[in-house]
């Protein structure tokens, strides 16, 4: 609970931060909401010799529209933050639905979208629901900006395609309104033991395609493809539970500890898929 | 009738008076160990072990030692020259427990060193740089495999690493030879009974995770070879009589001082080996030193509490008569026995007899060392396993015999005409009255209704169960003949000049609000203003004499010492009083208090204030014969048996089909504690006991892996209940006063913890029912339930 010594600096600008991020090294660690990296600190899993702190760069704020129709929220902004937006409500609730569903008031308080993307915990609610938005994550590195499907984002365990000198700054997607997030909590930390993102293309009461992607059952959040292709053309919301079925014996690897056996995530896949199906379809 | 002018002050025993002490906790204005700063002081970090058992082959704190800023680097070893083996508070064989391990370490977590430096980031940094070499040794984690021929062990002269057996039973314990009266009546109960029920059950191990952890100051001034203590304990006079002892000072020598601390729950009881070597430490630098454990320590480090195994068997006659109870349990107590450890698990065979008539009773026990954390007591200690264990039975009887399970446990009852009732294991019950109580919640609850309701959820497919369970437990401890630390309690009672009035109490609260309850008893005694009292705890240079708060005795034995000091001091005020009233002719005997002021009974206008008489007693000219000045009396009250208190509790579970999420929905407690000095922090005790025990039954377990690593060392795997986890508490009481105590008061710190747990599971288990489920083990993981659910094909 007491982390090593470290030096901290509060970046005024992006480019500083990219700067400093340079200058650092190896050595040098974003801080955004602190609610991931000083938890590890205080733990020493985490030894970072510098900390540059981004969480309150204007830069890096807002909730909007942009010119070609997409919802853009910056890195910055806090799952509260998310939560409490009427953009979102209105034009994606499945995003402000999943941000006021994560850990506690403190931890929504302080935790960003772009810190919970970065670190890619392998139970975080957002990622799942970023991968069935098909969103696109805004990164600027020494060599300028770049974008990323989030598909391609989440890699592994912890591990993300970003490299050690870049800063995500936002994330922005097509609006949604048919689209819902179901998770299973693990109890004691809140974060997702199985958390499934449906987002439905939705024609009448039948399905015309859908993305649905999974978090906390595996080692990141990824696309669970046998249910996108069982549901292309399936009517909702009664095919819900048929194209779910098989979601969670089709993963690769699935996560076990305590809470949750690699058999019972399997299981939960299936009824959380069909649960945010269901959810999404209901929405239409 | 004549009247005086003045307030007329009403009564305030049995008012929900809030809490005093909350203002100052819940603004930040309250002092905790960790507030404390002396000049000069530097801070402790301990460096700990990081597997669960092994031989101490090297430790190198050269790095450490010259790290800038560090004052002193220590082994185990090395401290061992200067502090011995900790004591422990129980008769039984203990193994020698120093406070850093001096040769092996025996669980993750325990300290094998020592630094001090000038700020708590440099002593853990140095602690980090020590290093250590080990010869690992396979760890002990089962408590059954620990005890076969074969298994590793962990202390010499402990074969098979048992640590205490015992063995009591029959139908009755001869009082002269503590020997069981007629064992052979227990097989001939179990071979003529139409029904047995028999079920292994885990009460599982759990952290009591107070939410101030442990932490110490200690500051030895070599010029007056004096040492002060301030340390985060239930028990500051037993911390100054074992750190004297262990430092080979007197307790003249010696001061400790519980200021504010947030919970203890049972495991601040233990004086632990921190607090000892901060004594040492600062002796040996010469500077005051402080230690704050941090929350994974406190997950390491500070003892656990449960982890009974019991395997358990219920004999009755079809008509629901239970005929006898055996009991074998297998106690795990982690690797050392600390302060009371080894005496915690021998409670729950005493208190395994509950509220029923049990005709024979086989008890045996054994306690098992393995290489986990040490346990101690925890809320309830002892009582909830006991309890556990009985209630689930008697809920399996009810089960195989298709009654109802209130109308089997009334079938059972103790008669209230047999109370003082002497228990198969020896207790004197000292008072009870169940039938009210069990009347009262099943009305309180609707039973009936609840039936229906679970019938009409299952008929829709939905997964619903109710429990019940009914608890005795025991409380007020004392007597001096069953605490190793002596049963009594201390209080001053001193009214100051002005006629306001100072207490003080051995019963050192942490939680439990004496400053309010006390001040009520006093006000209501005094007939003065709650406002001009004081309430002081926690000092042992201001209490002069206590033992402590635990076993839910602060109130029944230290309230009981509080009124007996008034008395005193009310006596000799009246005394005063008569002085001062001579021309009227009264005795002491004619006055009474009455509105701040001392009258003869029925006529006020015969009076004087409060305060005119406080003051005389100051300056008491003229003197009255015989008497001497002043107004400080005190009191050691010592309780001639411990308090029964009981309940009922009844709960609603829902559990999720396709999930097995379980959901309480429904918490009923209705509790006995006897004469009731305010309901408020009854009820507030009550909350806190309850989501404690449904805690236990749905949420919390201490895991460790097959090397004995601890998996759940952090409130991201360790599950704590919260606000959102539980309903709204439906309470009610009972009022069955003890004769033990002049209050009439049996206590109520634990209660909630010994009844709600097997209710909850009771519940479960009914819910589950429908799929052939006879017995959940806790904690009531969804995945556990998930699968129960699915070996039954996922049909009910
Ligand atoms: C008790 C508790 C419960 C929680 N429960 C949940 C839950 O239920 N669901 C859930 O999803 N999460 C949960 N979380 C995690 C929480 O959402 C975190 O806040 C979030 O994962 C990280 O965001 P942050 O802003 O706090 O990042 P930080 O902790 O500040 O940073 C995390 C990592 O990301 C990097 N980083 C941060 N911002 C950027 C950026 N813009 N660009 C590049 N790298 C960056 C940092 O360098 C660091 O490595 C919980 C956390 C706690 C403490």
């Amino acid at each position: 609970m007491i982390p090593t010594t470290f030096e901290y600096r509060r970046a005024t600008s992006v480019a500083e931060a990219l700067t400093l991020l340079q200058e650092g090294g190896p050595e040098a660690k974003l801080l955004a909401g602190g609610h991931s990296l000083i938890p590890m600190m205080k733990q020493r899993l985490a030894e970072p010799g510098l900390l540059i702190d981004i969480g309150g760069l204007d830069e890096l704020r807002g909730i909007q529209e942009t010119d070609d129709g997409e919802i853009a929220i910056g890195a910055a902004m806090t799952h509260a933050e998310i939560a409490a937006s009427d953009l979102l409500h209105t034009q994606a609730p499945i995003v402000a639905e999943t941000a006021a569903a994560i850990g506690d008031a403190q931890v929504r308080n302080r935790g960003t979208i772009g810190g919970s993307l970065a670190h890619a915990d392998p139970g975080a609610d957002l990622p799942a629901v970023m991968v069935a938005l098909d969103a696109t994550i805004a990164i600027l590195g020494p060599n300028g900006d770049r974008k990323v499907q989030a598909d391609d984002f989440f890699q592994d365990i912890l591990t993300v395609d970003l490299g050690e000198d870049e800063i995500v700054t936002g994330v922005c997607f097509q609006a949604c309104r048919s689209a819902a997030y179901a998770k299973l909590e693990q109890r004691a930390s809140k974060f997702a033991l199985v958390g499934v993102a449906a987002a439905l293309s939705l024609d009448g009461g039948s399905c015309s395609s859908a993305r649905v992607a999974v978090t906390g059952a595996s080692s990141h959040a990824q696309r669970l493809g046998g249910v996108e292709d069982a549901l292309a053309g399936a009517s909702l919301p009664d095919g819900a539970a048929d194209a779910a079925a098989g979601a969670g014996d089709a993963l690769d690897f699935v996560n076990e500890d305590l809470h949750g056996s690699e058999s019972y995530r399997r299981a939960m896949t299936a009824v959380f898929a069909r649960r945010a199906i269901e959810a999404a379809a209901g929405r239409g | 009738m004549t009247t005086v002018d003045g307030p007329v002050l009403p009564k305030l025993i049995g008012e929900r008076v809030k809490r005093r002490e909350d203002p100052r906790l819940i603004q930040g204005q309250a002092t905790y160990v960790d507030d404390i700063k002396l000049p000069g002081m530097l801070h402790l970090a301990f460096k700990r072990s990081d597997i669960a058992h092994g031989v101490i082959r090297s430790i190198d704190t050269s790095a450490a030692a010259a790290m800038e800023g560090v004052e002193l680097v220590i082994t185990g070893a090395e401290l061992a020259e200067t502090l011995g083996p900790m004591p422990i508070g129980t008769p039984f064989p203990a193994p020698d427990h120093y406070s850093v391990a001096t040769d092996k370490v025996r669980y993750v977590g325990e300290p094998v060193a020592v630094v001090v430096a000038e700020d708590r980031y440099l002593a853990r940094d140095a602690a980090d740089a020590i290093e250590v070499e080990y010869d690992e040794l396979p760890a002990v984690v089962d408590p059954e495999a620990a005890m076969e021929a074969g298994s590793a062990t962990l202390h010499e002269g402990f074969e098979r690493n048992i640590a205490v057996e015992s063995y009591w039973g029959g139908t009755g314990v001869n009082p002269e030879t503590a020997q069981p009266e007629d064992d052979s009546a227990v097989d001939a109960a179990f071979a003529e009974a139409d029904v047995v029920v028999s079920q292994r059950m885990l009460n599982q191990r759990l952290a009591p995770n107070a939410m101030e952890p442990r932490g110490v100051v200690a500051q030895y001034e070599p010029g007056r070879e004096y040492l002060t203590v301030w340390s985060a304990t239930q028990n500051p006079h037993i911390l100054r009589t074992l750190v004297a002892a262990m430092m080979g000072l007197g307790e003249h020598q010696v001061r400790a001082v519980a200021p504010e601390v947030g919970g203890g729950f049972g495991c601040k009881i233990n004086i632990y080996g921190e607090e000892y070597v901060a004594a040492a430490l600062s002796r040996m630098v010469k500077a005051p030193v402080k230690w704050i454990e941090d929350r994974t320590e406190a997950f390491l480090t500070t003892t656990h509490g449960r982890d009974l195994l019991g395997y358990i068997d219920l004999a009755a006659k079809n008509d629901g008569t239970i005929l006898g109870l055996k009991a074998r349990i297998i106690a795990d107590i982690g690797a050392y026995e600390v302060l009371l450890t080894a005496m915690i698990p021998t409670l729950t065979g005493l208190m395994m007899n509950g509220v029923y008539r049990l005709p024979v009773v086989r008890h045996e026990l054994t306690e098992v060392f393995t290489n986990k954390t040490p346990t101690d007591a925890y809320r309830g200690a002892g009582r909830p396993e006991g309890l556990y264990f009985l209630e689930r039975a008697v809920d399996m009887l009810a089960r195989e015999l298709d009654m109802d399970p209130a109308e089997l446990r009334r079938k059972n009852f103790i008669p209230t005409d047999e109370f003082p009732f002497a228990t198969q294991g020896g207790l004197i019950y000292d008072s009870g009255n169940y039938e009210p109580c069990l009347d009262k919640a099943l009305d309180v609850a609707g039973w009936q209704e609840m039936l229906a309701e679970r019938d009409a959820a299952r008929a829709e497919g939905r997964i619903v169960g109710v429990g019940l369970s009914f608890y005795v437990e025991v409380c007020g401890l004392g007597p001096s003949a069953v605490v190793p630390t002596g049963g009594w309690e201390h209080s001053g009672v001193t009214v100051e000049r002005g006629g306001k009035v100072t207490a003080t109490t051995g019963a050192s609260p942490h939680g439990q609000g004496n400053e309010t309850t006390f001040a009520q008893m006093l006000a209501d005694h005094f007939s003065i203003p709650l406002e001009d009292i004081t309430i002081l705890h926690g000092d042992t240079s201001v209490v002069k004499q206590g033992i402590g708060t635990f076993g839910s005795r602060s109130q029944a034995v230290g309230g009981a010492a509080l009124i007996s000091a008034a008395g005193k001091a009310g006596d000799k005020m009246k005394q005063f009083a008569a002085a001062l009233l001579s021309e009227h002719e009264v005795a002491p005997e004619d006055l009474v208090f009455e509105d701040g002021r001392i009258q003869v009974a029925g006529a006020p206008e015969v009076s004087k204030t409060f305060a005119e008489v406080a003051d005389f007693a100051y300056i008491p000219v003229p003197l009255p014969p015989g008497m001497e000045p002043g107004l400080s009396e005190e009191s050691f009250f010592e309780p001639e048996n411990n308090t029964y208190p009981f309940g009922c509790h009844i709960s609603m579970v829902e559990v999720d089909r396709e999930t097995g999420e379980p959901k309480l929905v429904k918490m009923v407690a209705v509790d006995d504690c006897g004469n009731v000095i305010n309901p408020l922090i009854v009820d507030g005790q009550v909350h806190g006991g309850l989501a404690q025990g449904i805690g236990q039954a749905m949420f919390e377990e201490v895991v460790y892996d097959e090397d004995g690593q601890p998996v759940t060392a952090s409130f991201m795997d360790y599950v704590m209940p919260r606000a959102a986890d539980l309903p709204t508490f439906e309470l009610d009481n009972t009022v069955t006063p003890t004769p033990v105590n002049p209050l009439g008061a049996k206590g109520v710190g634990e209660a909630g913890t010994i009844g709600s747990t097997p209710c909850v599971v009771n519940a479960a288990v009914d819910a589950l029912a429908p799929f052939g489920v006879t017995h959940i083990e806790m904690p009531l993981r969804p995945e556990r339930l998930w699968r129960l659910i699915q070996e039954n094909g996922g049909q009910s």
